[in-house]
Formats: structure tokens, C-alpha cells, sequence
């Protein structure tokens, strides 16, 4: 499936979803920020790309869960390099940069873009 | 039995589908504040819509608890769609059909149709489907903050159990 494709149908989802307006949702919009998605609307979500795509999504797969939480991966408010690896395992489909540059804990949900959603269903999509 | 928005359960096929049904009675208090005369109308008693996305939130609620065990806390987290055409009147009978769409161990989604049972003087009485409400459903214990809730499962509570046991339905947890 073309990244376009893949593109406009996570776009009618997240209208659906999100209650925004079309043009509200473009590659560079963060989910949490700029579409104001809360935790539910990521399981909201992950049903809606299930059933759309018709892939399995793990719990956490989406979006970290735990690792901003875990004082373990998180000091001072800083995602700390053991956190960071850890991320990148987990979410290999968000664009790590800006949050190397300044990885503060608040940083994480702003690389959650649209962008990183259409990148997570086209890894999908080609591992099925 | 409070805060109960379904009146017996008729039907359970685990882990697919459930119906409630809910007796819609001009006894019910909140009938006479919603809506209460004016100088210039009559009263209008009509079941709120709040409470008919309730009673579809339990009946749905109800399955999706049942398909684990109710070992889960099973607890609303999204009303996805809401749409009823119709006024829910005294004497007639709400009918909510509940089916689960997706099931994970983080949650469920369930879509659901509403039908109104209106009386007839002769015969079978009228059914018509008057509304849709799809609903989220998270665990509440899988939540992705983490956070700990304690163990008893305080969301299906006597009232559920005694809800069941009267619909014939066994209440073993």
C-alpha cells in the first residue's frame, strides 16, 4: 500500500476519532498536542488501524507505555540514554531527533506525530 | 439497586453479543423533572439521553466484564458515537443490543443499537430501532499510566450480580 494511501485512510480515522478537521491532521501534527488526543483515544485509535488494516497492535506497541514513568529511564525530567534505547526498540516508528536534541520527558509526546503513525503502518504492512 | 439503567438482561451469547432490556415507567422520578411543565407546556417526561448511553454502557459494560471473568475492571472510557432519532416515553421498553467489535487486553470496543418497544391495544407490540451508541471500554488495571487500583473489583458490584441472578444468569464471582 502506497504511504499516501496508507496516509489518507489514518486521516479519516483520526477525524473520526479525534473530532478534528481534515486539514487539522497533516504529517507534521503531534497527536497529543496538536490533535488533543488522550490516553483512550491511543486504544481508540489502535482499534480503528486494527480494524482498517487489518493488522494486530500489542499494547504499548503504539505508544510507549511505563518507560516515562520508570525512574529508571527517567531523571530530572530528562529521558536518560538507557531510556532513549529503550525507546527506540519499542517505538522505532517515532523521529528520534528532536528528542536527542532536548530529551525532556514532555518531548516524548511531541514526536508522536501523524507522521510516525503512517510510518508504524506501513512497518506494519510490510512485515504481514 | 442503584444507579442500575437496564432492568434484566435477555439474551448472552459470550464474548459477541448482549441485550438488555430497560422498562421505561412514569414512577421513575427524574421523568418529572425532565422535562416539567412550563406556563406556556404541558410536562414532557422523556427518558434523558444520558441515561439511555448509561443503560447501553451497562449492558455493554456487563459483556465485555463477562468475557474475562469479570476479573478485569471493565469502565467506559469513550463514548465514540451517540445518536438517538426518537423520545424514549413512560411505558414503553428500551431494547439494548450490545456487541463487541474488538477485544484486547488493554480494552474493548462495542457498538450498539437501541431499539424502542412501544405497547399496542392488540397484538405484538412495536419495535423500531431509534439509535446507535458505540462505546470504548478500557481495563482499568492494564491503564498505560501504570497506575495501581486496588484488588477487589468494585466496578460489578452487588447490583450487577443481583441484575444477573434475577435475568437467570449465573453470578459465580
Amino acid at each position: 500500500m502506497e504511504r499516501s494511501e496508507i496516509f489518507d485512510k489514518i486521516q479519516e480515522i483520526l477525524v473520526d476519532a479525534l473530532a478534528v478537521d481534515d486539514d487539522e491532521v497533516t504529517n507534521e501534527a503531534t497527536l497529543i498536542g496538536d490533535l488533543g488526543a488522550e490516553s483512550i483515544d491511543i486504544l481508540d485509535i489502535s482499534f480503528k488501524l486494527e480494524q482498517e488494516f487489518g493488522f494486530k497492535i500489542e499494547q504499548g506497541e503504539l505508544f510507549p507505555e511505563g518507560i516515562t514513568q520508570d525512574p529508571d529511564y527517567v531523571e530530572d525530567g530528562k529521558v536518560t540514554a538507557k531510556g532513549l534505547e529503550l525507546l527506540k526498540e519499542r517505538v522505532p516508528h517515532f523521529n528520534f531527533a528532536e528528542l536527542e536534541a532536548d530529551p525532556s520527558v514532555e518531548n516524548v509526546a511531541k514526536i508522536f506525530t501523524v507522521e510516525a503513525l503512517v510510518t508504524f503502518c506501513e512497518q506494519k504492512l510490510q512485515a504481514a | 439497586m442503584r444507579w442500575m439503567w437496564i432492568d434484566r438482561i435477555v439474551e448472552l451469547v459470550p464474548k459477541e453479543r448482549m441485550v438488555a432490556i430497560k422498562q421505561i415507567s412514569l414512577a421513575e422520578e427524574h421523568l418529572h423533572d425532565h422535562f416539567p411543565s412550563t406556563p406556556t407546556r404541558r410536562a414532557m417526561p422523556v427518558m434523558p439521553m444520558s441515561l439511555i448511553v448509561e443503560g447501553m454502557a451497562q449492558t455493554a459494560g456487563v459483556l465485555v466484564g463477562h468475557a474475562e471473568g469479570f476479573k478485569e475492571k471493565v469502565v467506559l472510557a469513550k463514548v465514540s458515537k451517540a445518536k438517538i432519532d426518537r423520545d424514549a416515553t413512560p411505558g414503553c421498553t428500551l431494547r439494548y443490543t450490545a456487541t463487541i467489535e474488538q477485544f484486547t487486553a488493554a480494552g474493548a470496543s462495542t457498538t450498539g443499537i437501541v431499539e424502542l418497544i412501544e405497547p399496542t391495544a392488540k397484538g405484538e407490540p412495536k419495535a423500531e430501532v431509534i439509535g446507535q451508541i458505540d462505546l470504548i471500554f478500557s481495563h482499568l488495571d492494564q491503564n498505560m499510566g501504570g497506575v495501581e487500583y486496588p484488588e477487589e473489583n468494585f466496578v460489578f458490584s452487588e447490583s450487577f450480580k443481583t441484575l444477573m441472578e434475577t435475568s437467570g444468569i449465573e453470578a459465580n464471582f
